[in-house]
């Protein structure tokens, strides 16, 4: 459930709404529950919300664990 | 788009599947419960058990909050609409779930009532602004990915003293059904499973912290896991090192956007507006305890249970439905003889039929021929 | 003009002017309408006679006919509007049988209150589509409905078209071993649509593919004359128009996911909406099923034409009782393709 893509802020506007920008649809959107969230962060948008802030170094560290061969918990 | 393209690649997941085979043990099988109907509809959409080792086996969960809203909700919906004649906003998700007596809220609109669909909780707000006229009730559904946004709208309409503006509250809790499934009912023997693949956009709210005393309880391991298939494959591979080295721990494989703690703000919002309710009946679980939230005091009069007089009536499930059993990961949706002849994605019986995401509805859009190769 | 009696003593008002049911009335205030607008508009022979019927002589090869009632919210979206997609819509009807269209004609039920400055917008546009497209709208009628009673504007359109000998395309004709293609990107319409819709309001540079496809199907024809099906997708997408196949020929399809032609803006849209590209609807694109030796001549002319360029090679037609459609995914498993399950709406969970 809880369909949530990851959308870049392109934009901060009044009263805890932003502009953000998923592959190149815009949309505006509340960070009332991320209010921290700056022009150029990725966030996690479900149903016109912003609900947590995606960590880029995090995504890299995955998608680096994705392509291990030999993986770092065994 | 970005960190989604590259959670469906098809060489890095060729590569995740020959680690999951080489790393499964040949002597044993793995039977893991995605919670999520996120999950489900990944695992459906892009074929990922073609990908994995026939020793692997996914069992398809509750976690698809229109799926469980049992009937009963659904009618006390409706009543809104029809019998109180109010505006009635609903995320489209819900319209076109079966209620008693062969109606709907789309159908409830087709006769006549005040139903619109919203994309947003904030939505309904504005409805009720624009429309001082009309009593207008904010029918919310959803798990505490969609809670802390309903939470706002509260606080924002007590914040304006809005006097036309309510929320039918049906926000349900991840824990206490993934807990649920694990007490087996009386008489019925505890499901056999092996581990959980966690919530991915429930746990950027909660946090991975809420899981761990039940991994600890039922010694079972859970990982947490984006909605995108790689996502899912990787903590497949997880759980199968969690089993062979005998852990039963909270990992989280969505560290990108889930933490231990969650985010602070949401679970605020959550905990100022709601409470728990002693009990909530699921589709397909039964009654399950604290398992749901109700409105606070402080809003009884954004509370539509309390405004409207809402008495809730239980629905038994239709005769010959499987669903419970589906949920609990103890039979297949072809293991159901309604599946594919009176029950199917056009005119649902039981609630796995009810939206995409409900383990009978993928099988049956996704993987039903899968069926036929294996009778043929 | 003919020699109508010209007794309007003012123009008709588009600039703050708005349908009343005197202009369905058949009296004057509809003689006018019809006049200064459609007539102005969509001027031809067949039209100029004022009579209630277009009279032609039969052509040689097989008659096609087609009906098709337009409905659309929003009525102008970014690529068209109601106007030229109900051009568009019939024209390719007919066009999917092989047929060159011939005739158009049009009926239209107008809601009383609508602005008469943007039905004079809509019908501009039509008579634009219909010149473009080189096919006239020869006969036509007008209706007012009370206020509530419809949605602005429903455009009904009927075509007609001829068939030359030796073209034989229908959806039966689909056979195992067959290719399948597509003339270009999926969804573009649908999302153009979607994306104007009030409470999902959201900005993207997806323009609707609404066009006219006649064209294509003529030097798709010329290329490979035995081409088995053609049809558009439109409502239901691509899915929809690959089951219809598969119940019509009694065979499964197969196809692959990194062969579809989708711009990453509609994907993105679709992300966000969840909704799934292939039922999402297309207006100026088809999907032709030819044997697998005539796939390389029809592609390489699908790619040659302007609404082709994107054409792809997207799989073939195989043995399956149960007929379905399956998609190899860009992961490497496998799903089914089925038809949209009730109304396309947008999902948060």
């Amino acid at each position: 459930m809880c369909l949530a893509i990851p959308a870049c802020i392109v934009e901060r506007l009044e009263g805890e709404e932003a502009m953000i920008d998923a592959g190149g649809v815009r949309k505006r959107i509340s960070i009332a529950l991320v209010p921290e969230a700056a022009v150029g962060d990725y966030a996690i948008v479900h149903a016109g919300y912003a609900i947590s802030l995606l960590d880029a170094g995090e995504a890299e560290k995955t998608l680096a664990l994705f392509a291990a061969v030999e993986g770092a918990g065994a | 788009m970005r960190y989604v393209d590259e959670f469906r690649d098809g060489t890095l997941a060729r590569g995740i599947a020959d680690r999951v085979a080489h790393e499964v043990r040949p002597d044993r099988s793995y039977r893991f419960m995605e919670f999520c109907g996120g999950h489900t509809h990944a695992i459906a959409r892009y074929g990922v058990v073609d990908l994995l080792p026939a020793q692997v086996r996914m069992i398809h969960g509750p976690g698809c909050p229109v799926c469980v809203l049992p009937v009963g909700r659904i009618d006390n919906a409706i009543a809104l609409a029809l019998q109180h004649r109010v505006t009635l906003c609903t995320y489209a998700d819900t319209l076109r779930v079966p209620a008693s007596g062969k109606t709907s809220l789309l159908r409830a609109k087709a006769a006549g009532a005040d139903v619109r669909m919203v994309y947003a909780a904030s939505d309904a707000l504005r409805i009720a602004r624009e429309h001082p006229q009309r009593e207008v009730v904010f029918f919310a559904i959803g798990f505490e990915t969609t809670t802390p946004a309903t939470a706002l709208v509260l606080l924002e309409a007590e914040r304006a003293g809005l006097g036309n503006f309510s929320v039918f509250c049906n926000h349900v809790l991840t824990p206490a059904a993934i807990a649920a499934i694990l007490e087996a009912p009386r008489g019925a023997a505890a499901p056999a499973l092996d581990g959980f693949v966690g919530p991915a956009h429930v746990s950027c709210v909660i946090g991975s912290a809420p899981y761990e005393p039940f991994a600890a309880k039922y010694a079972k391991p859970v990982v947490i896991a984006g909605f995108e298939p790689l996502d899912v494959m990787q903590a497949v591979r997880m759980l199968v090192r969690q089993v062979n080295e005998g852990r039963h721990e909270v990992e989280n494989e969505y560290t990108r956007a889930v933490t231990r703690g969650g985010n602070a703000r949401a679970i605020a919002a959550m905990a100022e507006t709601f409470e728990p309710r002693p009990t909530f009946e699921w589709r397909g679980l039964g009654e399950v305890a604290g398992s749901a939230l109700r409105i606070r005091d402080r809003f009884r009069r954004f509370d539509a249970e309390a405004r409207y007089g809402i008495v809730y009536r239980p629905v038994p499930e239709p005769k010959g439905c499987e669903c419970g059993a589906i949920l609990r990961g103890a039979k297949s949706p072809s293991d159901c003889r309604l599946f594919g002849t009176v029950c199917t994605p056009e005119n649902p019986v039981g609630s796995c039929m009810v939206s995409s995401e409900g383990s009978c509805a993928a099988w049956y859009g996704y993987g039903r021929f899968r069926d036929a190769a294996r009778t043929a | 003009m003919n020699a109508r009696e010209k007794a309007y003593v003012r123009p008709v008002d588009f600039r703050d002017g708005r349908v009343d049911m005197s202009h369905g009335a058949g009296g004057r205030a509809m003689a006018q309408l019809v006049d200064e607008l459609f007539l102005a508009a969509l001027d031809n022979p067949w039209l100029r006679k004022l009579n209630d019927q277009a009279c032609f002589a039969p052509p040689a090869g097989r008659l096609v006919i087609t009906t098709d009632s337009h409905v659309v919210t929003p009525l102008v979206f970014a690529g068209g509007d109601i106007g030229s997609l109900s051009v568009h819509g019939t024209i390719n009807d007919v066009a999917m049988a092989g047929a060159r269209p011939l005739y158009l004609t049009a009926g239209f039920i107008l809601e009383e209150g609508f602005p008469l400055g943007e039905l004079r917008r809509i019908v501009e546009s039509m008579a634009a589509a219909s010149r473009e497209a080189g096919v006239p709208v020869v006969a036509g009628d007008t209706k007012v409905v009370e206020k509530g009673k419809g949605d602005g504007v429903f455009i009904t359109t009927t075509g007609v078209g001829v068939v030359p000998d030796g073209v034989e395309i229908s959806a039966e004709r689909a056979r195992p071993g067959d290719a399948v293609l597509v003339s270009g990107t999926l969804g573009d319409h649908g999302v153009a649509i979607l994306s104007k819709r009030a409470n999902l309001d959201f900005e993207t540079p997806i323009r609707s593919d609404t066009a006219a496809l006649h064209g294509l199907v003529a030097a798709m024809v010329e290329a490979a004359p035995a081409i088995r099906c053609l049809r558009d997708p439109t409502r239901g997408g691509l899915a929809a128009t690959l089951n219809e196949f598969a119940q019509a020929s009694g065979a499964g399809f197969r196809i692959r996911e990194r062969a579809l032609p989708i711009k990453p803006e509609v994907h993105a849209a679709c992300e966000f909406l969840g909704l799934d590209p292939l039922n999402v609807a297309n207006e100026g694109k088809l999907v032709a099923v030819c044997a697998p030796d005539d796939a390389a001549k029809l592609l390489a002319a699908m790619r040659a034409h302007p609404l082709g360029r994107d054409a792809a090679l997207i799989g073939e037609v195989v043995e399956d009782p149960q007929r379905f459609v399956q998609m190899e995914t860009r992961l490497g498993g496998w799903r089914i393709v089925d038809w949209l399950t009730g109304e396309q709406l947008p999902r948060i969970c």
